[in-house]
């Protein structure tokens, strides 16, 4: 009769089995619960983006080229004036002014910093660029409408608002950034690379240009990927320079916007569900795609990198 | 032109770039405190935001954006702590980790004006949170969640295999090796993680306009109990963080002295950010000393 009860208590799990059991049960449960979260924002979104596609039966070709930007009004053809290349063109305008400005920048202090003179590179460069990582966009948008608006305001004329603040203000946005994302670059790149090329009689400059920067583009072209795609989804520091008329950039000076701006300065003044309110969604929608659009180009980068 | 004159321009050029860097990033760091210190004063740090005259101070937003960022890491934390164990430990390399991994990536690089509109959408909306620092901290989560899970698998994957196969050997548990011995010596550079991402928080404001709000109603700071309207720890009330604030005073800031109050708000922003990062560093040596023989 005893033997029911040994054989039960030898094959029931142990205290220390149930605690495994429960510990990856829970640890699982948290991991599954971020993927949860970037399915749901990623579903919402795009509901919420193709609403005013299905509902308000906004023209897709329209939204993507018309170039008034007045939902509350209907155009001449009796649709809602839903046209957004304005901030497409916006965004894209200040996202690549801003990188390729401030690539020649990131890469020339990445190699300061690593090759050239790694002790101040390590002392100076970088903790001052670690720490600017991390100072708040919004402060970025301050000074840039403290400083970087006047001085475009007496220098090229007009308000000082417009695409040109706004690329200034990415530009140093980013800068610390990319530079210290091609910095990690540089650093991953073996020291016998430098030193097979010096033996071989090149100059520095010849094993920076020849040997270095070429090991390195994977990684440089993902800072700089990641860079752009920081642009592209920065909101309030390009909404305090970039003047916020929703119109076609006629200048690098002239008041204009971005996506992100509009939909910081739109969604709390429309109606939930409303015309005005689903196309601000397919705004949303829009720089969503482009964020996952960016991240598929630096997992490419990445495959095609890691190949050689 | 031979080898060794372009090498010297090539030399002198990138001096040059470097220097221009240094200058533009210092000068920008030397404006924000050269215009936001002198503002900064016991009054300007305590009293309330005026909203059309002169003299306000961020005292309130500067204890909602601490309590924000409290919150925020109180939910954060153990949600990233799991699943870091789970990916470091556990996962093993297929395509469901994988894809998991994919999804952190994509998270991570969300606009963060995006991540805010969900939350408004999500739980300000459909939930019926309103504006509130519940949202907020919602948000701020989801916003922290990817940088926060994957610094602290990197802390955990630092530890050596060995110790795993010491614990395994001494007929641990996995989750037992994980927790008393792992986890613990990981301790000072999750640590190190959670203080940065902390600064990453603190000076968020795109996820925040449209989930904490952009208002900071009175508080009474005599009242503690969490259930009061006016109470700061009432997680249900708006709150506009310092961040926030900085923003819309300049984009709708009626008051006279909006220019003084976001320089001295953007230096203390800026200010809280430098000891946020000396903190992490200093602490987390510390506690490496302390924790570890060596």
């Amino acid at each position: 009769m005893d033997n029911e009860k040994l054989k039960r208590e030898l094959f029931r799990p142990s205290k220390a089995a149930k605690q495994e059991r429960r510990g990856k049960f829970i640890s699982f449960s948290a991991l599954a619960l971020i993927v949860v979260a970037v399915s749901a924002i990623i579903l919402f979104v795009t509901m919420k983006g193709l609403a005013a596609f299905t509902q308000n039966h906004v023209n897709v070709i329209d939204f993507f080229t018309g170039r008034d930007w007045n939902p509350s009004v209907k155009g001449a053809n009796g649709q809602p004036e839903a046209g957004a290349l304005p901030m497409i063109t916006g965004s894209f305008l200040v996202t690549i002014f801003s990188a390729l400005l401030a690539t020649p920048f990131a890469i020339g202090t990445a190699i300061f910093m690593i090759e050239i003179s790694p002790k101040r590179g390590a002392k100076i460069l970088q903790p001052v660029t670690e720490l600017l990582v991390g100072i708040p966009s919004v402060v970025y948008g301050f000074i840039g409408l403290m400083v970087v608006v006047p001085t475009v305001r007496t220098l090229f004329g007009g308000s000082g608002f417009g695409i040109l603040s706004g690329t200034l203000v990415l530009f140093v946005m980013i800068l610390p950034t990319v530079t210290s994302m091609t910095a990690d670059a540089l650093r991953s790149v073996p020291r016998y690379y430098r030193e097979a090329s010096l033996a071989l009689g090149a100059t520095q400059w010849q094993t920076i240009w020849r040997v270095i920067l070429r090991a390195a583009t994977p990684g440089i072209l993902t800072a700089i990927v990641f860079g752009m795609a920081r642009s592209f989804g920065e909101a309030l520091a390009v909404q305090m320079v970039i003047g916020n008329a929703a119109l076609m950039p006629t200048s690098l000076v002239s008041p204009s916007s971005t996506l992100t701006s509009v939909l910081t300065t739109g969604m709390g003044n429309t109606v939930m569900g409303s015309l005005q309110n689903n196309v601000l969604w397919s705004l949303a929608l829009v720089l969503l795609l482009m964020s996952l659009l960016f991240n598929l180009i630096i997992r490419l980068i990445g495959k095609k990198g890691a190949m050689k | 032109m031979n080898a060794k004159t372009s090498n010297k321009i090539a030399v002198a050029t990138l001096y040059l770039i470097a220097l221009i860097v240094v200058l533009i990033l210092l000068s920008l760091l030397g404006y924000i405190l050269y215009n936001g210190v002198p503002v900064i004063s016991w009054h300007f740090l305590t009293a309330p935001a005026k909203a059309f005259t002169a003299g306000g101070g961020i005292g309130i937003q500067l204890f909602n954006s601490f309590y924000l960022l409290i919150l925020s890491m109180l939910i954060c934390f153990p949600i990233a702590l799991g699943a870091a164990i789970y990916l470091n430990e556990y996962a093993k390399q297929n395509w469901v980790t994988a894809l998991i991994r994919n999804a952190i990536e994509i998270l991570s690089s969300l606009p963060s004006v995006v991540v805010g509109l969900f939350g408004f959408l999500l739980f300000v909306v459909y939930f019926g949170l309103g504006f509130s620092i519940l949202s907020g901290a919602i948000a701020l989560t989801f916003f922290n969640l990817p940088l926060l899970t994957r610094t602290i698998e990197d802390s955990l994957s630092a530890i050596p295999d060995a110790q795993r196969e010491g614990g395994l050997a001494l007929g641990l548990s996995r989750w037992e090796t994980v927790t008393k011995i792992i986890v613990p010596a990981a301790v000072p550079s999750i640590i190190t993680g959670v203080i940065l991402s902390a600064g990453r928080v603190f000076g968020e404001a795109a996820a925040l306009i449209y989930t904490a709000g952009q208002s900071a109603p009175a508080l009474n700071f005599a009242d503690w109990n969490p259930f009061n309207i006016s109470s700061p720890l009432n997680p249900m009330r708006p709150a506009e963080t310092l961040a926030v604030h900085i923003w819309k005073i300049n984009s709708e800031g009626i008051m006279p002295d909006a220019k003084a109050i976001s320089s001295g708000s953007s230096a203390v922003l800026v200010i809280a950010i430098l000891l946020f990062n000396f903190a992490a560093r200093f602490i987390g040596r510390r506690l490496y000393k302390r924790l570890t023989s060596s």
